[in-house]
Parts: C-alpha cells; structure tokens; sequence
C-alpha cells in the first residue's frame, strides 16, 4: 500500500452561498484520511480547472445550487480535456434537476449526489475509483 | 392553583414551597420511585434524547424546573402585550389578526414573477415576497460573465427600474406590503421600488414592507456578500437615515437567523448571532445620531423554523424576551414598539428531502406550526418540490393552503401563546435564553460583531454544529425519514420547474436594447455622483434613487460603489 494520499479539490462555483454541503463534505473526505484543497466560493469553470491541474488532484468535488450546473460543468469538462487532465475523477453533489442527470453524466460526470446522500457513501465511490492511489 | 408553574406569582410561590417540601423533591422522588423502575422493567428506547440542536431532554419537567431557573412569573413570563413579551408582543395574539402569509416567489423573467404574484395575491395571500436571481443578489447585471447560466434560476432577474415597474405592473403598491431579500445591494432595489411606486403615482410614505438588508449576516451565512463589513456598516447607516426620514412604514432591516440555521448552526446560535447583529445595527443608528425610538420599531427580524417543536417555539419566546431586555436595559428605548421583536419566519429548507419528496409537506406542517404557536408576525411555508426547484404553481399553493388550514382549522389561534406555562417549553425558553447570553458574552469579548466575523468565529461555530448534525445522521443518532431509515427503493419523481436557458438569452436581449434606449450621458453623471457620495460623506440614496431612475442598472451602481468600497473575498476554511 503506497502511503500516497487521495487528493481531492472540493469547489464551489457558481454566485449562491450555499457551501454547507461543501464544506461538510470536504470534512468528511479529510477525517477519512484524504487530502482536501477548498477552494471556497464563487470560482469559474477556469478556476477549478486550473486549481485542480496546479494541485496535481486524483478528484474534483463540485457543489452546486444555483441551477447553473448546464453550463458550469460542460465547460469544465471541456477545459479538463484541453488540459488533457480528463483522468481526474468529477464528482458533483448539490441540486441537479434530473432531467440533466443523465445528460451530464454522459457528457463525462462520473457521479452526481443529490441531497440527503451520507458522505460515507462519497467516501465509498472515490475510493472505489481511485484504486490505483492508497487512501 | 396549587400546580402554576409560576414559581413566585405571589401566593403561589409559599404554596410551592409548602408542597416541594411536602413531596420532599416530587421530581427527585418521581424519578427515584416510579421512572427508574419502569425503566428497569422497560428500557429507554436506544437513541440519544436530543432536540435538532443536540440540546440533551429530560424524561419530564416540573415545577421545579423553573424554580432551578430562578424563573418569575412577572419578571420572566408576564402576559401578551406586556414587558417583556415573552408571551407576544400583541395582547390579543391571533384573536385580533392572523400573521401575514407571505410567500418567498421569484422566477425567471420579470413578467413571470408578476404571474405568479397575481396568483398568489388571488388565492388568499396578504403580502408579497420577492425572491431575486442571484446576479442581482451580489450585485451584478444579467449580462455580466459570471452570471452565466444563472439568470432568473432561482429568483427573478432584475436589472433595472424598467424590470422593477414590469415586476410590479398592475399591483397596487399602495395596498400590499412588499418584502424584498436583497442584502448587499439593497439600497439600490430599495431605491428601484420607491422610484416604480413613484411611476405609479404613489407616495413614498405610504409604501410599507421590509427589505432584508442585513449585511452582516452575509459574512456568517448567506454568503451573497458585495462589499467588505465596514463598508456595509456604512451604507447601512445611510438606508437606517434615509427610511426614517423618508419612508416611515417600511422596515429597513429584516434581521435573519433563517440562513444561519440553514448554514447548520443551533437553535442558541442562530438565535443569538442574529440578535447580536440587531444590536449591532441600532448601534448604527445610535452612532449617527439618530433617536432610538424614531428608528428601532422599523427592525425586524427573520427566523427559520427547523424540524424540533418545542425547541422552536421556546426560541421565539426567548427571542422576544432578550430583545426587549436588551432595547430597554441596554439602549435605553423608551417606546414599546422599539422594545417589539416583531418577525418573520420560513419553515426550513435544508429538512426537505429529495426522497419521497411529499413527505415534506408533513415537515412544512410542523414547522410552521412551530412557527404560529411561537407568534410569528408572517410566514412562508416551503412547498415540497423546494429542494429540486423552485416550486411549480400546485407546489406553492399546497404550501400557501397548509398555512391556511393551521390558521382556519387547527385551533391554535384560539388563545394566545397556547405552551405557555408548559413546564418543558418555560425551561427551553429559559436555557436558549442563557445560552445566547453566553454568545453575546464572547462577541462583546471578541470587540463585537464586525470583529467576531473578521475573527471567523461565527463561522466556525457554525461549520461545527453542521458537521456534528451530518455526523449524528449517519450514526442513525438522529432518524430522518426517507434518508437514514424507513428508505423506499425506486425514484418517486415528482413535476418540478424547470427554468430553461432561454430566459438568459431573453434578458440579455432586453438589457441591452435598455442600454442603447437610455440618456448614457444621464446614466454617466449619475453613477459618478453614486461614486462621489460613497467617496464622502453625503447619504448614498438620494444620489442611488437619481441613478435609478435614470435606467442606471444593478451592476452599474453596485459598480460604482465598488469602485471606491472594494469586494469582500472570504477567506475559505472548512
């Protein structure tokens, strides 16, 4: 088992201030042995992206309520193939109406949680897809 | 009667002593000799007896609860009507009037949020609330690049006075009170209402309702902030002067614990950080001279009502208590209605759940019940699509009906503050009460409120309560229906509004033609004299209400003001 560390960017774009589901799961990410960079509130697509390239991250968490989500997450999907970085795992938790669930999880969102989803179950799925990196 | 719970009514306080002594400690003994066996016989169901707060409950409350308390009918109680209002600031609670029921709406463009209000207004609502698209909430135009993909998503877009007048077209201004959750940049949307009511032919004297305008809180929760705290301080002084010269019925503050909760903080905490900021905008008030009495009844304060009844409601009790005490004892108000904690509440909508999703009208149903046995003066009842979407129309009405079916049907209103006397609820009362005073404490150690957020102590206070919260769910210590136990497999979709990009193309369009169709030599001079009254010292609204009346937009003004005040940038911890 390497001793090298999950290490997971938690965001949250959008212009909303509803960063209680970040910043729980952020917590809860680190008290399972994670390494988390938040970045804290209203950061562009641009800004994740490059945050997550600088950081060198195995996962980007995004938290969104503002119902931007469409627009937000196609274009940090593109920005992340322009960085040839689509090997980062994109995970987004918050209020996705789910007539876009699908859409955007064609588009290359490996996973959405709703409200009401137990971190543990977060915990579970990054584990489970970076298996390659010990947590 | 023998049983008051009012430990020093005179004569009854000699014939509660006569039978503690009597029944030698009746709840020592009752516990000792009748619940210890039964529990030895039948054990305490295994889950921690805890209020949403975390606040430990015991097995029974008595009397002598409130005599450990040091409670006193009189000084503590009283009546409805009376010093220190603890049972509400009306004698006759809802006997003389319901609450106001005011639905939070706001969606897309302006002329679909005035659909919606004229709905709301025709089935039975008294008062309006608008809800605003989150560009306006911090201060920028629909057409700004950060707005993208947010424009009218959760609230109306509202970029200009000529939104403002298509918001509020063929509803009489005159005749309905209008609450408004703007922050930051309330003073323009303030400004953006008086110039539409002007439009209309209507005084500004006679307006009447709230603009939410606590700035503070932004930092702590919300988290629309513009500006940084001292400058909000001071255009906060400016909005307290102007309304108490101008605009006598409305309400310049909306003080609000609702987002606090919504954050994840306590019961105590949201109760006490929001008090905390009241006393912190009187001192405003104070400091520009102003008499208390001429602008403190026109605060008022905002409160969430979570999933816990009687910690609800002894919350608002506590609430009414400590900011009477604190107006009269601390400020020095001598007017009554300075000394009135007069407030609006929203059932919580961090308790909705995605999962069985009609269960939520059985929360809303409690909540607001909360809500009207602890005398709110108005209430919004979530609908139960609000943790997908905003609501559809049948969503919104169901929510508006339960308010109704409390009111009309329940018998709650019968008689006023129907708990209080309950031993449990008294107590509850008394130790929210303490418990904000211990918050006051370490805030006025910390040099106040402005100082306490740079020093991100609410913040962190906060974070904490949420974090044990999601902790003591996944632990099953706190059972919620649908998410941790009594889960149902498969999806129960529900219809839900879905607000489609088009609405953005649509306001952008129309925002524009605005800024080809406007005097831009007008909008010029009027946003440099924004600029030059926020560089001095003159009050920013009259040189606002000039700009806003010239077309000038929400971006544009606020954008002025940043200029010279600088934009807050938090600092993130987690």
């Amino acid at each position: 088992m390497s001793d090298k560390h999950i290490r997971v960017l938690v965001a949250k774009p959008g212009l909303d201030g509803h960063d209680r589901g970040a910043k729980v799961v952020a917590r809860a990410l680190r008290d399972a042995g994670m390494e988390v960079i938040y970045t804290g509130l209203r950061q562009t697509p641009e800004m994740v992206v490059q945050s997550a390239v600088q950081e060198d991250v195995d996962v980007i968490g995004l938290s969104i309520h503002s119902g931007a989500h469409n627009y937000i997450l196609e274009r940090v999907i593109e920005l992340l193939k322009e960085q040839e970085a689509e090997d980062i795992v994109l995970v987004v938790g918050g209020i996705i109406p789910d007539r876009d669930v699908e859409r955007l999880r064609a588009l290359g969102v490996d996973a959405i949680f709703p409200p009401g989803t137990m971190t543990s179950e977060i915990i579970d799925f990054i584990r489970k897809q970076t298996s390659h990196v010990a947590a | 009667m023998a049983d008051d719970p009012v430990v020093t009514e005179p004569g009854v306080e000699k014939e509660r002593r006569a039978s503690s002594s009597a029944d030698n400690n009746g709840k020592a003994r009752w516990l000792r000799q009748s619940y210890e066996p039964a529990t030895a016989h039948c054990s305490e169901r295994d889950v921690p007896f805890i209020t949403a707060s975390s606040r430990p409950v015991e097995p029974l409350y008595t009397r002598e609860d409130l005599a450990d308390r040091g409670l006193s009918y009189d000084r503590d109680i009283g009546y409805p009507g009376e010093y220190p209002y603890t049972r509400g600031i009306h004698p006759t609670g809802y006997r003389g009037k319901l609450w106001t029921m005011r639905q939070f709406a706001g969606f897309g463009s302006p002329e679909d949020s005035n659909r919606r209000f004229r709905r709301l207004l025709e089935s039975g609502q008294t008062g309006l609330s608008v809800a605003f698209h989150h560009p306006t909430l911090v201060g920028r135009d629909s057409d700004d690049p950060i707005a993208r993909g947010e424009v009218g998503k959760q609230g109306v877009a509202i970029d200009s006075l000529a939104d403002m007048e298509a918001l509020f077209d063929e509803i009489p201004l005159d005749q309905v009170t209008t609450s408004m959750t703007i922050n930051h940049p309330a003073c323009v949307l303030l400004a953006m209402y008086v110039a539409a009511g002007a439009k209309k032919g209507i005084e500004r004297k006679v307006l009447a309702g709230t603009i939410q305008n606590d700035v503070l809180k932004e930092f702590i929760a919300q988290k629309t902030f513009v500006f940084p705290p001292r400058p909000t301080m001071r255009i906060m002084g400016d909005v307290i002067e102007w309304c108490t010269a101008e605009l006598p019925l409305w309400n310049w503050v909306s003080v609000s614990g609702y987002h606090i909760r919504e954050a994840g903080s306590t019961a105590a905490q949201e109760l006490a950080f929001t008090l905390r900021d009241g006393m912190e905008y009187i001192q405003v008030g104070l400091d520009r001279g102003l008499d208390i009495d001429d602008f403190a009844p026109r605060l008022s304060f905002f409160f969430n009502a979570h999933n816990d009844l009687f910690e609800e409601v002894a919350k608002y009790r506590a609430a009414r208590k400590i900011w009477a005490r604190h107006m009269r004892e601390r400020y020095g108000a001598k007017s009554p209605r300075s000394w009135w904690m007069r407030f609006h509440t929203q059932t919580a909508g961090c308790t909705l759940l995605d999962r069985q999703p009609r269960n939520n009208v059985m929360r809303v149903t409690l909540q607001a019940l909360a809500a009207v046995l602890g005398g709110t003066q108005s209430l919004h009842t979530n609908a139960l699509d609000e943790t997908i979407a905003l609501p559809t129309e049948e969503n919104a009405i169901i929510a508006l009906r339960t308010q109704q079916v409390i009111a009309h049907e329940s018998g709650v209103t019968n008689t006023v503050d129907p708990l209080g006397g309950s031993y449990f609820i008294e107590a509850l009362t008394a130790d929210l009460e303490n418990e904000a005073e211990e918050i006051f404490a370490k805030i006025d150690e910390l040099g106040g409120m402005v100082a306490a957020i740079d020093d991100g102590y609410p913040q962190r206070e906060i974070q904490e309560s949420a974090y044990r919260y999601q902790k003591e769910i996944e632990a099953q210590q706190r059972i919620i229906v649908g998410q941790n136990a009594l889960t149902e497999d498969g999806a129960q979709p529900i219809d839900y509004l879905y607000i489609d990009d088009s609405v953005e193309a649509a306001q952008v369009e129309r925002l524009t033609a605005l800024r080809r169709r406007r005097d831009a030599g007008e909008v010029q001079r009027a946003l440099d004299g924004v600029r030059a009254a926020a560089g001095g010292d003159d009050n920013l609204m009259p040189r606002i209400l000039e700009a806003v009346h010239a077309y000038a937009t929400v971006g544009e003004i606020c954008g002025a003001m940043r200029d010279v005040f600088g934009e807050y940038h938090e600092q993130p911890i987690f």
